[in-house]
């Protein structure tokens, strides 16, 4: 983070490039932010002027993404990825060594102003932990020896770009690949394909329809009917038009297979979209890349630079007079809440990502208004092979519901964690054999908000018609405590919950509260009681997916690993979460105390 | 697996009631499932809802069962022949507990605010049966500002339902409110450098200062001037009066 630039000089032009234009308003304060180091009261007010949007609406966009600092950070903003498959690895003694060898508390700025580290939410390096972000860029696989060097860089005040470059190697760790990981389908082939399909667009659409391609995001909507919706809406307005956003928000914590498609298959992914915007009729396509993979941006931006050499994007794509498409990347900042597509639309728009009131939905009313297809990167990858081959190929892959493949994204207890493409319908006991994982108890399936399953159900599949998946894929040992799983995941959805609506954003802070309270030895049963009570509430009274499923870890847990917690509770009926030993804590702290004198005596 | 749904709902057969709790409902084109149930007279509970402004959706007190799925009715479209349940045990038992989770998340001094008996929250409390906050308090710190020469903001009682912010930007065209944070620190803020409301064109004479269904922002100068116990909420409960006052206003 360069620092001595300033604010003068940098936001004009800044402004100026965007064309002052208030619905690129997150672009302009990520960019603002990597210029001059954090956004400061003065920049809220030049950029609020420069796009005429009252401060407050600014300050509250500013506000709204955890990597947006409306006060001072530090030259370097450590950030340790806080999944608990970073946990499993040890972050947090390397944490608690980092903040010691730097003379900070975690969560604050050092004395000189120099350095702060904090906990972030998953990254997406499970496979490579313990994992940190410095100055938002990713260096992965921690040790104690890794945290001591970049503690050295840090007091030398060394520049992140002269860090020695393989800290920051990051491994794609394919250990199986099929259709989508294996492709060598030369660029513009599909699209070639769509344009030779007669007697036009809607032929390909046909051949997405038979194909049967189901979402690949989690929610597992029909991708041609998504596409056939879209392209039967007429946009509005003084610009009518229609978009195509590719979701690579990735925030789902244990999933990182998009981040794989982007780095090794972009071309994949560029050409599905383009394929979309051929059957949708779109001109337009939005990449929304979750603020955590910024690093792949220069190496995305050079594959769409060439594909538009090629004549694969921009203006009368391949001759086709008309056929008119071009990508662009949006960067997140941090809000796990932008994967839900209409709060990602909002996002896009540069407003807060709070999640829309559906109806409308996207492909009638999505991004500025008009209509947008909205798919995963995997969607729109099996999309291109699709377009290419043919919809008869592809659902004679998997399984009869679930048509092609799935990349699963496998994590925590096993020999060989990385990537794994399967046809669907594989078993998990299968998929647990071919990663070396031995002795397990449970695996949570598609993240946090997905299903925990244990070891009495490993013969269950991937696939829509039994253990649908976003990809995440977490394999816990039979030593693990699966009480502290579900607690790190009520601590993941109290961060990530947009507050827009008050079951989920109450709701979620008093689960944590609740899990904290077990977990400090001060649960009974009654606080097994309010965490089901609350899991109904947020079932039923919450406005959109991250607070229907913000209970699941907790919910299943207790279903399956009760005695995790039991092996916690105080046999009382209630115990206040209150502990006057802990209240003295700042006391001890202040005086620099914490012998056994500095403790109330317990008679435990 | 995320439960969102992308879907487009299909359009209805056309005709124009629909059931509330058993009771025929007729509703207008456009109408939502709550301004119709209002506008005949049947009360659903709700707090981020005004009659003046889109629905919101936010606080979820409007919860309903629309044919025995979860909705909330404020922004739910009326359609023929939908079975929509309000009053049931289970549903009512919810807005209780989200009534519980506003009044922990905030500081509800109810005996000390100045809107006791004309607040929203209290006023939906009371008819809910909802005799205590249940949950830990949260105990958040809200700084309150009296930096207005007019009005003064408390924000320990804010509900987030976002009144103010729409009605200063719909309205006023001010733009004075909006909000930051997110999760459990989201928070309400104020247009202007300082962060103060005396630094904002704010004027008492406002939309937004008049829409504020709980105790934060207040006039100045007027502290209890009736007393309480014969404010507006202290004899008749909340159902029964919003009701009969939109019932009126329909029918004149
Ligand atoms: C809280 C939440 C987070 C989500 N995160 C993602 C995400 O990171 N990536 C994604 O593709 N879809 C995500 N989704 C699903 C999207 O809303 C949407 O269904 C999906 O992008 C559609 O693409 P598909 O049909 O190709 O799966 C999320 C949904 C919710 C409710
Ligand atoms: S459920 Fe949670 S994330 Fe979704 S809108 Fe409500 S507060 Fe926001
Ligand atoms: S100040 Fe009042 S009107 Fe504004 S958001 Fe808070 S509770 Fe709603
Ligand atoms: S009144 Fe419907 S959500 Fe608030």
């Amino acid at each position: 983070m360069p620092v001595n630039a300033n604010s003068d000089q940098v936001l004009p032009a800044l402004l100026a490039r965007h064309r002052h234009n208030p619905t690129r308003l997150v672009q302009i304060l990520r960019e603002a932010q990597e210029a001059l180091g954090w956004l400061s009261p003065q920049t809220l007010g030049i950029i609020a002027a420069g796009i005429d949007l009252p401060l407050a609406r600014v300050t509250g966009v500013a506000g709204f993404y955890s990597f947006f600092h409306t006060e001072p950070r530090g030259r370097y903003r450590v950030l340790w990825s806080d999944n608990i498959t970073d946990r499993m690895l040890g972050n947090q003694d390397l944490m608690q060594e980092m903040c010691k060898s730097l003379w900070l508390e975690a969560g604050h700025l050092s004395e000189d102003g120099l350095v702060s580290v904090d906990t972030t939410s998953c990254t997406g390096m499970c496979d490579q932990g313990p994992a940190i972000l410095v100055n938002y860029r990713a260096i992965t696989r921690m040790t104690s020896q890794r945290v001591a060097e970049v503690c050295e860089l840090i007091r030398t005040e060394t520049p992140v770009e002269q860090w020695p470059a393989d800290f920051f190697n990051i491994d794609n760790n394919i250990q199986r690949a099929d259709i989508l990981l294996r492709s060598s389908l030369p660029p513009g082939d599909a699209l070639r394909a769509a344009i030779a399909r007669k007697p036009g667009a809607q032929s390909t659409l046909d051949e997405i329809k038979r194909s049967n391609l189901r979402g690949r995001g989690g929610a597992g909507f029909t991708t041609g009917l998504k596409w056939e919706a879209c392209r039967n809406a007429t946009g509005s307005g003084a610009t009518p038009a229609r978009y195509i956003v590719c979701n690579a928000d990735e925030g789902e914590p244990g999933t990182f297979k998009d981040r794989v498609l982007l780095t090794e298959q972009a071309d994949l992914v560029f050409e599905g979209m383009t394929v979309a915007g051929y059957v949708v009729g779109a001109h337009k396509g939005l990449i929304y890349l979750r603020g955590e993979y910024r690093y792949l941006l220069d190496h995305l931006e050079s594959v769409l630079a060439r594909r538009r050499a090629e004549g694969l994007l921009g203006h009368n794509i391949l001759q086709q007079p008309g056929f008119d498409f071009d990508i662009e990347i949006h960067l997140g900042a941090g809000a796990y809440i932008c994967g839900e597509e209409s709060a990602l639309i909002e996002s896009l728009e540069g407003k807060r990502g709070v999640p829309r009131n559906r109806p409308p939905f996207p492909v009638t009313n999505g991004y500025l208004d008009q209509p947008t297809t909205v798919n995963n990167v995997e969607t729109l990858a099996a999309a291109a092979l699709i377009a290419k081959h043919g919809g008869d190929w592809f659902r004679q892959i998997g399984t009869e519901k679930s048509a092609g493949t799935k990349i699963l994204s496998i994590s925590g207890d096993c020999a060989r964690p990385g990537i794994y493409e399967y046809p669907f319908g594989v078993s998990i006991a299968q998929v647990l054999e071919d990663c070396g994982a031995t002795n397990v108890q449970a695996v949570q399936v598609s993240g946090p908000s997905g299903v925990c399953v244990a070891a009495d159900d490993f013969k269950r599949r991937i696939g829509f018609e039994d253990l649908a998946t976003a990809g995440a894929f977490m394999i816990f040992g039979d030593k693990r405590d699966m009480f502290e799983v579900a607690r790190n995941f009520a601590h993941f959805f109290a961060h990530e919950s947009c507050g827009f609506c008050t079951p989920c954003r109450v709701g979620t802070t008093l689960l944590k509260n609740c899990m904290d309270k077990i977990h400090a030895g001060h649960g009974s049963e009654y606080d097994i009681n309010e965490i089901f009570k609350i899991n109904h509430l947020l079932q039923a009274a919450s406005h959109c997916g991250l607070g229907h499923s913000a209970c699941n870890p907790m919910f299943d847990t207790l279903q399956k690993f009760r005695p995790a917690y039991e092996r916690r509770l105080k046999s009382l009926a209630f115990e206040p979460a209150f502990s006057l030993d802990d209240a003295l804590a700042q006391a001890r702290q202040m005086t620099g105390r914490d012998d056994a004198g500095a403790h109330l005596a317990t008679s435990e | 697996m995320n439960p969102d749904m992308t879907e487009p709902v299909s359009s209805p057969l056309v005709s124009s009631t629909f059931t509330l709790d058993g009771d025929e409902i007729p509703y207008a084109p456009g109408q939502t499932v709550i301004q119709a149930a209002l506008a005949a007279g049947k009360y659903i509970p709700h707090l981020c809802y005004h009659p003046e402004f889109k629905p919101h959706g936010s606080c979820k007190l409007c919860t309903v069962k629309v044919n025995g799925r979860p909705a909330s009715s404020c922004t739910t479209a009326a359609q023929d022949g939908l079975n929509v349940e309000s009053e049931t045990p289970d549903i009512k038992d919810k807005r209780r507990t989200l009534v519980q989770m506003l009044l922990v998340e905030g500081n509800h001094f109810c005996p000390s605010c100045e809107k006791s008996g004309n607040c929203m929250l209290q006023g939906l409390a009371y008819d809910l049966g909802v005799m205590s906050p249940h949950f830990p308090q949260i105990f958040p710190t809200r700084p309150v500002d009296a930096s207005h020469p007019d009005t003064l903001l408390d924000f320990n009682r804010c509900i987030l339902c976002e009144l103010c912010v729409r009605a200063s930007s719909e309205v006023d065209h001010k733009g004075v409110f909006a909000l930051s944070g997110r999760g459990i620190t989201k928070h309400l803020i104020v247009n202007s450098e300082s962060g103060r409301l005396g630094d904002t064109d704010f004027a008492a004479t406002d939309k937004a200062a008049e829409v504020c269904p709980v105790g934060v922002i207040l006039k100045k100068r007027v502290g209890f001037a009736v007393p309480i116990g014969e404010r507006k909420y202290d004899p008749v409960p909340i159902s029964v009066q919003t009701v009969s006052h939109t019932h009126k206003k329909e029918t004149v």
